[in-house]
């Protein structure tokens, strides 16, 4: 009997050695005469285990990890394809604590299936939300994603349901589906598992909005940075074609909707989204003016659906159990789950999804283990580049939008980068304004010219002149650039650099009784 | 000045096949970076005129995105992520490495053409900082030994 063998294609896999792993065991296999079925799975989202090895047993799935290639003949000498011990042995996956907490809707299928099998897709409960909208009218699909609550999971966390509505309500002969999956942010990747290990996920859920809206197009807008994304993206989207799951009938209903890849060109502002529209159009990407809104004057022009992988990826759910089922999980007015990506030095980095509510301390210690240094942690950054960076005293915050942004901080995109007490946050912030100058797509001064001004201010703190104003100064141009920035870009560089100088005056060499938030 | 040759053939298949397509420009520049390493500067007026743009429109574009070159890199181009992941688990300790070893510095190629090396903002492999490319496979939790090895190992492939 052929023995199932699950080895990641997952690109954080493959980067810790998962290729010559899978190599070594088909190798391996045939010089010993074993059958084998060799499954290239997505990842399960603990990368300290990586490369992660599942072998399918008559108990289920049982890990080994992490593995390496000159692991595995000793692992068919102990006996792994019978789920026996070897010091690599992680028991039955679904019992690994740090998974087994977790609520994963969203992620539901990422690490268990063959990411390119639409058959296994089917076969875990795939396209049940999209056979559940073709039963109802345009206005029934936007109410149940209203209904669920779901918010952007891009970071500006708007209404989807709402954003939706508009653009079902803009009269347009055609109208367009885009996924923002330009995937910036450091400290981020959980829209690259979904793409790498359920594209399905995000095809149906655009799918199902272009339903909703009266859209027939979708573009994904992928970053160039995730070359095993858009290999895994443009595989599934060939086999639902194949399967009338896209096209000009899908599944015999008369509707039509097409998606197709777009890729960047690794600039950080295409993830704006009026500067993602400019780019999909072949042009620089520069930020427009809002209003008019994407939603009544998008792509070409048009009427557009502009949603976040993650977003996306969260509507076949809904579609599947209901607005309620998902509106159920969460707290305040953040409903449902969020993917958290928990990267940078902490010793168990890795995807944790969960309804909000969890702090950021159960997410750091108990799922996390503290830093991968060993060494206290100070500082985290949330929210990406972006993002504030959260002082030690705040761990105990509720991952909320609303509870963050009481804080002056955000949530983002999920991801949650770490940092030991060997960081000096004066750099953090030095680098904050670098970015933001190497990333701006200059149509607007506050952000062209003062993150520019913002280094060489930096530079003068870091180097000692004139503290007293400099320090003032740098507080007057990060008014500037809140207040006056045509996007988030410029408008929410300030939020590094300013809760940097709040929460950790002394790597400023302020006092920190005399600097007050 | 003399410019490097390259395939005008495979520039033309690659600009008839996709100039239809509605926002053609970075669709066409990514089939040309594909097959020829970069944009050569000579093909920018081709593009101009298949799609009915000014040169500097095309241009405008190119020079706006970090990944497009107007130079042929290295015959491996090295991708090193800069950002604050990587700043966590000691990046700067292995740019500094990766300079020193290849003798050059970002926006450079080696004098034997074999390695450019580049700057990236994410690499979406935050989990296993720091990380690199190197010709778009992503190698994580690389200390400065491995980085000798990887690069090592790339070197010696045909």
């Amino acid at each position: 009997m052929s023995t199932k063998i699950y080895v990641p294609c997952d690109s954080s896999a493959l980067s810790l050695g998962a290729e010559s792993v899978a190599q070594a065991i088909v190798r391996e296999a045939a010089a010993r005469n074993f059958e084998i079925t060799l499954v290239r799975n997505g990842s399960r989202g603990l990368y300290w285990l990586e490369p992660l090895i599942e072998v399918e047993t008559a108990n289920g799935r049982v890990a080994y990890g992490p593995v390496q290639s000159g692991d595995v003949a000793g692992l068919f000498d102990a006996g792994f394809l019978g789920g026996q011990q070897h010091a690599l042995a992680l028991g039955p996956t679904e019992e690994i604590s740090y998974l087994k907490k977790q609520e994963r809707l969203t992620n539901a299928r990422v690490g268990i299936t063959d990411p390119v099998s639409l058959d296994d897709y089917l076969a875990h409960d795939g396209y049940k939300g999209l056979k559940n909208a073709l039963t109802m009218a345009p206005a029934a699909i936007v109410k149940e994603v209203t209904d669920s609550g779901l918010r952007g999971r891009g970071g500006a966390a708007f209404p989807t349901g709402i954003k939706w509505n508009t653009v079902l309500n803009a009269p347009a002969e055609q109208k367009y589906i885009v996924c923002n999956a330009d995937e910036g942010d450091s400290g981020t990747f959980s829209d690259r598992m979904i793409m790498e290990g359920d594209p399905f996920v995000l095809i149906e859920g655009m799918t199902i909005a272009g339903l909703a809206v009266g859209a027939t197009q979708g573009y994904i807008y992928l970053r160039v940075e995730y070359p095993h994304a858009h290999k895994n993206l443009n595989a599934a989207i060939a086999a639902a074609h194949q399967a009338g799951y896209l096209g000009s009938n899908i599944c015999g209903s008369g509707k039509a909707f097409d998606v197709e890849v777009r890729l960047g060109a690794g600039a950080y502002v295409c993830g704006e989204e009026t500067a993602l529209l400019e780019s999909i159009e072949g042009k620089r990407g520069m930020v427009r003016f809002k209003p008019p809104l994407p939603a009544i004057k998008g792509l070409f022009g048009q009427p557009t659906v502009i949603n976040n992988v993650i977003s996306l990826a969260s509507v076949p759910i809904i579609l599947d159990k209901g607005g309620a089922h998902y509106r159920d999980y969460g707290m305040g007015r953040s409903r449902g789950t969020l993917p958290i990506q928990l990267a940078g030095n902490i010793k168990r980095p890795g995807l944790v999804e969960k309804a909000f509510g969890i702090t950021l301390r159960e997410l750091l210690y108990d799922y996390g283990g503290g830093s991968a240094s060993g060494r206290p942690i100070r500082a985290v950054q949330v929210g990406g580049p972006l993002g504030a960076f959260v002082p030690e005293s705040q761990f105990d915050t509720p991952l909320d939008y609303e509870a963050f942004a009481a804080n002056w901080a955000v949530l983002g995109h999920g991801g949650v980068v770490v940092f030991d007490d060997t960081v000096d946050m004066a750099r953090m912030a030095r680098y904050a304004m670098e970015f933001c100058a190497i990333e701006s797509c200059g149509k607007c001064t506050p952000c062209r010219i003062g993150s520019t001004r913002g280094v060489e201010v930096m530079d003068k703190i870091i180097q000692n002149q004139d503290k007293a104003r400099n320090i003032q100064l740098l507080r007057d141009l990060g008014d500037t650039m809140l207040a006056g920035s045509l996007c988030a870009l410029g408008g929410m560089t300030p939020y590094p650099v300013l809760s940097a100088l709040n929460h950790f005056p002394e790597d400023f060499g302020v006092d920190k009784t005399s600097e007050a938030a | 000045m003399n410019q490097p040759e390259w395939n005008k053939d495979a520039v033309a298949a690659a600009i008839d096949g996709l100039k239809d397509k509605p926002g053609a420009l970075l669709p066409i520049l990514h089939a040309i970076q594909d097959s020829e390493g970069y944009i050569p500067p000579d093909s920018v007026p081709i593009i101009a005129k298949a799609l009915n743009l000014s040169r500097a429109e095309v241009h405008g574009v190119i020079t706006f995105y970090h990944y497009f070159r107007e130079t042929p890199p290295g015959k491996h181009t090295i991708h090193l992520c800069r950002a604050e992941s990587c700043q966590s688990m000691n990046s700067a300790g292995l740019e500094a490495h990766a300079k020193a070893k290849l003798g050059i510095d970002f926006h450079e190629t080696t004098a034997d053409g074999a390695f450019s090396l580049e700057p990236v903002y994410c690499l979406g492999n935050c989990a296993c900082s720091p990380a690199l490319a190197i010709d778009g496979e992503v190698y994580g939790r690389v200390s400065p030994e491995r980085f000798d090895e990887i690069v090592g190992a790339v070197r010696a492939e045909a």
